[in-house]
């Protein structure tokens, strides 16, 4: 067993748990936060996928253990009580999910994507930085316009912000 | 996955004398090939030592004819790498052709090296670019280091801390990836080093793991033109065949991306 100490979306939480629990078990099982989603537990889906620092993982595949003291986003901590973060909204706005079983995965990567490339985006990158995500009611093409305006979205509100 | 225990040394003795104390031990770098094998119970070792905040293992230095990379050190890390893009370019556009965005940042190219995966991209690299790889007790050459599938001149707790690669003059990577899981189906690093050697290094298709292709660099010391290794084929004996490709397709395979990795000289080419 190990004491970890991991803030997940601002609230710092320590617990006692058994080494070989991965990530995502401490989310779900330890913390109550079922957003992440464990699609195929191998490492290949990206439904678990959350950002650690700054970088967006597939938290099946990360022993909680081992970040101990790192901060964690998960889908939880996006909306704003009712309002939700512009990728959610993208999301709903371009019907970028059907069953909706991986968009908690895909939300957090395309939130991570947008960040560190400024929103700076185009389709092929789009597509190239998903590859760690699959969807199988084959959504692509909706997730893909979603992105795209989430990080247009992005642009002009950092624009209006360097003003 | 069985239960195990977890440590995290901050010294490299802390973690060679950890390993010889206690039963049954693994270290663990970014567990993207150690983790999903817990998983699968095909490993399930009693102590898993966590190599990543031992500061000899991180960190890229740059010499005038090497480039040092600590084995902690993640794929992304390596593709963003600004120092190593001025230099080898085609090992950034490597780094960056494994696995997906989530993969390449928590793999590290020591996980990698020291699992040998006959697939993997970062084999072809140290070969191709007559690396030294250097432990916690010596120093091994990149001839003498691959031992076949997933074999490795490690020695049980032998800790891998840095990969020099040689600068080479010039060199190029190719890679036909396998769709689903994008490792490589049949790859080629190319480099042509500062005393005029050529080394063709191909993963992905070897029945022994990432290998030497000798006719090629033959071919290629007469002449650097993507057309002098035109018609040249690996003899399909030597290659993998399984249901993912053929040997026979994996030696048309081995053939195209040596002639593609010959024509993006200073880059990368990942299809
Ligand atoms: C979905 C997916 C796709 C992938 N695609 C590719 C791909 O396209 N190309 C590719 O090359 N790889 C690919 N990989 C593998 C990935 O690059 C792994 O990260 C890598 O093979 C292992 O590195 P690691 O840091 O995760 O090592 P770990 O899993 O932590 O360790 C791997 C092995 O090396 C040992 N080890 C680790 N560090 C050291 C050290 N410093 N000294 C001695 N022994 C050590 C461990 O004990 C273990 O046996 C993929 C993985 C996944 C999950
Ligand atoms: S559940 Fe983690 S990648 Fe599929
Ligand atoms: S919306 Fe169903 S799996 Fe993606």
């Amino acid at each position: 067993m190990s004491k970890v100490a991991i803030t997940v979306n601002g609230t710092l939480h320590t617990k006692e748990v058994e080494d070989r629990t991965l990530l995502v078990q401490f989310l779900r099982d330890h913390l109550g936060l079922t957003g992440t989603h464990v699609g195929c537990d191998t490492t290949q889906c990206g439904a678990c996928t959350v950002i650690v620092d700054g970088k967006a993982v597939k938290s099946c595949t990360i022993l909680a253990a081992s970040i101990e003291g790192a901060s964690v986003s998960t889908v939880e901590g996006l909306a704003d009580g009712e309002k939700l973060h512009d990728v959610q909204a993208a999301f709903h706005e371009h019907h970028g999910l059907q069953c909706g079983f991986c968009t908690p995965g895909m939300i957090m990567a395309s939130v991570n994507m947008i960040e560190r490339h400024d929103g700076v985006l185009d389709e092929a990158t789009v597509r190239h930085e998903l590859e760690g995500n699959l969807c199988r009611c084959t959504g692509y093409h909706n997730i893909i316009k979603a992105v795209l305006s989430a990080a247009e979205k992005h642009r002009a509100a950092h624009a209006v912000a360097a003003e | 996955m069985y239960e195990t225990t977890y440590h995290r040394p901050g010294t490299l003795q802390e973690a060679v004398s950890l390993f010889s104390k206690v039963e049954e031990a693994a270290y663990l770098s970014g567990g993207h090939t150690l983790i999903p094998t817990m998983k699968g119970r095909l490993a399930a070792p009693a102590h898993l030592i966590d190599v990543r905040r031992i500061p000899e293992l991180s960190g890229i230095t740059v010499g005038p004819d090497r480039i040092i990379v600590g084995a902690a050190t993640t794929h992304a890390t390596v593709a963003a790498s600004e120092k190593i893009r001025a230099l080898i370019p085609s090992l950034c556009g490597l780094a960056g052709s494994i696995g997906d965005v989530q993969v390449r940042h928590v793999g590290t190219i020591g996980g990698s090296v020291a699992n040998n995966d006959p697939a993997a991209d970062y084999p072809s690299a140290v070969l191709a670019l007559d690396a030294t790889l250097h432990t916690d007790r010596r120093s091994i050459p990149a001839s003498e280091y691959f031992a076949g599938l997933y074999t490795t001149m490690l020695e049980p707790g032998e800790i891998l801390v840095r990969i020099e690669f040689k600068m080479p003059e010039i060199a190029g990577y190719a890679k036909f990836r396998n769709p689903a899981s994008r490792y490589a189906l049949a790859a080629a690093f190319v480099a042509r080093h500062r005393d005029g050697n050529i080394h063709v290094a191909i993963t992905g298709a070897g029945n022994a793991g990432v290998f030497r292709w000798t006719e090629a660099e033959e071919a290629l010391q007469a002449r650097f033109e993507p057309d002098a290794v035109k018609g040249l084929l690996p003899d399909e004996n030597d290659l993998m065949g399984d249901m993912h490709a053929p040997a026979d397709y994996r030696a048309h395979l081995v053939g195209v991306v040596t002639r593609r990795a010959v024509e993006n000289l200073g880059g990368t080419l990942i299809e």
